[in-house]
């Protein structure tokens, strides 16, 4: 190879490799571009519902909406709050959430230690059983629900019969907490996450502790439950923006002033989202309702996306 | 696993999941067949002390009705439309998340935020946004005072307002408006699951690929999505089994007359869990008959993706 040759061959390679750069600068040029925009999409109708929040409504009915404020007010989230009476509901849904997180936690944890550590015929079987219910969509389940807590046992039937006030009311559980919180309890999915997570730990120290004259009870309190602390989180997250998320049951059991929680509330609150409504008040009320939820995202994020990825349902 | 000496302690254990269970999963499954299989069934027909006949009357009776024609064939669309634009957008926007590395935990965190709202909520501000304010649409004396902020911004592309969820609008219009909020609302989930799998694709064969001077999109289409696909076909199981199960992104919008005002069941947005709930307090067959077809629809659904991905699936 000539020398004259030899310097063709690498002005050549300089040339494809400064092509490359630039190649790959435009690529990332591009992929920004997209993701950025992409971005934006998503964000819009949170930056809407804030900007409109804090309009005058006759500066929201202007032709051309404004982008930002040219006045910003702060009454609507006042009137937004006494409109939907979000006080009550916000303490409603608080205390379903709560309570019904506490329940359900004490359920799944004994009940998945009970799958994973100990031996009792038909284990298997009924496992299997459990996980094929999760097939069913839950709207199959609502239609006798609502039966089973309008007349619980046929409890209030019988209460009628015989004239009995106590018997009715230990039947018909509508719009009462109990009704929002017991049929929610057991989730065989929580259970399932649980069992995996409790298998995970080492047999050694279960049959140590047994050694030692543990209690099962202690034994769950002090080695299980601190392993698996990270999967208990997730559950409680989800469990409570269930709670928070939830629209169809409450809004067909307990839809009274006194149990209304919080979604149904907001959605009975401003029936009308098309026309010439306040839309403005409405913003209010939504941003209100959504500040809680993102909150707990900002503060909990990793247990909730670890928990969602494993799950595929929202809530 | 330990061989326990008390049996009973399991069974103690399990006790307050089983109740529970046997309450409000194991007895709704027997009756919603039970009741589904008993000819014109309600609650009103079992007070007044009437029998029913064993037949499939509910069935035939529910598939003739053109009420649940309207919501199978708009629960359809939605699936049909919504699952894969979600899975196509949530796909490259995952694979471009992946390739940059500045920005990218916080472009992360932005394309879940969607995933954090409460749908209810959140479609009252997808309502406001499409929203037109005025009065008589389609009439001579139409009265428009703002065309809401989607409506602004087409007409600063110079296009024409369109009238999106008002009085008076095309199903078309309504069913474009779902679609969109039902992608957004669907994307955090799918992007969540489709980067983590990214994530831990082994980079050796990109590196070979480089190495072949393959182009991107071919290593996009042969390598990416291939070794992704047991992802892809978990998030289109979920999208499908999300999509047939569409009822409170609705209602967000639309409220509870699922449709825009003026429009009837035959015409409105209702879907087949919506059927459901119209049913379920005083037709329980129908309901009962309405949930097991849609149990049966998602059965189907899922089995046919498995069978496919089964055959398509590279691990």
């Amino acid at each position: 190879m000539t020398d004259q040759k030899f310097l063709v061959f690498e002005k050549n390679i300089e040339r494809e490799k400064s092509r490359q750069r630039v190649m790959r600068i435009l690529v990332q040029v591009f992929l920004y571009l997209f993701l950025i925009i992409m971005a934006l999409i998503i964000v819009f109708p949170f930056y809407f519902m804030l900007i409109s929040s804090v309009k005058e409504l006759a500066e929201y009915r202007l032709p051309q909406q404004t982008l930002w404020p040219n006045k910003i007010v702060f009454h609507n989230y006042v009137e937004a709050f006494h409109t939907a009476n979000l006080g009550t509901l916000f303490s409603n849904t608080l205390y379903v959430g709560l309570v019904s997180t506490a329940l359900s936690l004490v359920i799944t944890v004994i009940t998945a230690f009970a799958f994973a550590r100990l031996e009792f015929k038909g284990k298997n079987a009924m496992f299997a059983a459990l996980l094929a219910t999760m097939m069913i969509p839950g709207e199959l389940f609502t239609i006798t629900n609502y039966q089973t807590v309008s007349d619980f046992l046929g409890f209030r039937t019988l209460g009628r019969e015989l004239g009995s006030g106590d018997l009715i009311a230990m039947g018909d559980w509508k719009n009462t907490f109990t009704v929002l919180i017991v049929p929610f309890l057991v989730s065989v999915f929580y259970i399932y996450l649980l069992r995996q997570n409790f298998l995970q730990i080492p047999n050694e120290l279960y049959l140590a502790a047994k050694v030692d004259g543990t209690s099962d009870i202690k034994y769950l309190w002090k080695v299980m439950i601190p392993l698996a602390l990270p999967t208990l989180i997730s559950i409680t997250i989800l469990k409570m923006m269930g709670a928070w998320n939830s629209y169809m049951w409450p809004q067909l059991v307990a839809n009274d002033e006194a149990h209304r929680l919080i979604t149904n509330g907001l959605r009975n609150a401003f029936t009308t989202t098309s026309g010439d409504v306040n839309i403005p008040v409405q913003m209010a009320a939504v941003a209100i309702v959504s500040a809680p939820l993102f909150l707990v995202f900002i503060f909990l994020r990793k247990y909730i996306m670890k928990g969602v990825s494993r799950s595929g349902i929202k809530g | 696993m330990v061989g326990s000496k008390h049996p009973w302690k399991a069974w103690l254990y399990l006790s307050p999941a089983i109740i529970l269970l046997l309450i409000f999963t194991v007895w709704p499954i027997i009756n919603t067949v039970r009741m589904a299989f008993l000819e014109g069934y309600n609650s009103m027909a079992v007070a007044g002390g009437a029998k029913f006949e064993i037949g499939i009357s509910n069935f035939t009776n529910v598939i003739k009705y053109k009420g649940f024609i309207n919501c199978l064939t708009n629960t359809m669309l939605l699936c049909v439309l919504t699952v894969p634009i979600s899975t196509i957008l949530a796909l490259v926007i995952s694979v471009c998340l992946n390739a940059i590395k500045p920005l990218r935990r916080m472009l992360q965190t932005i394309f879940f935020l969607p995933y954090v709202t409460n749908s209810i909520a959140i479609g009252m501000v997808f309502a406001a946004m499409f929203n037109m304010v005025g009065n008589n649409f389609g009439r001579p004396n139409e009265i428009l005072i703002t065309a809401g902020i989607i409506n602004n911004i087409i007409e600063f592309f110079g296009g024409e307002a369109i009238n999106w969820i008002n009085v008076g609008s095309t199903k078309l219009a309504n069913m474009t408006v779902m679609v969109i909020y039902i992608v957004w609302n669907a994307l955090p989930f799918k992007i969540l699951v489709l980067l983590g799998g990214l994530q831990s694709v082994n980079k050796q064969y990109y590196d070979a690929a480089k190495v072949d001077g393959t182009s991107r999109f071919r290593t996009f289409t042969r390598i990416t999505v291939p070794l992704l696909s047991p992802m892809i076909t978990y998030v289109v199981i979920t999208g499908f089994i999300g999509g047939f199960k569409e009822y409170s992104s609705i209602v967000g919008i639309f409220g509870e007359k699922m449709g825009p005002p003026g429009t009837n069941q035959s015409t409105n947005l209702n879907t087949m869990v919506g059927f459901i709930y119209d049913n379920l307090t005083n037709q329980q067959g129908r309901a009962s008959a309405a949930a097991l077809i849609l149990f049966g629809i998602i059965f189907v659904v899922t089995m046919l993706n498995l069978h496919i991905s089964k055959k398509n699936t590279h691990y």
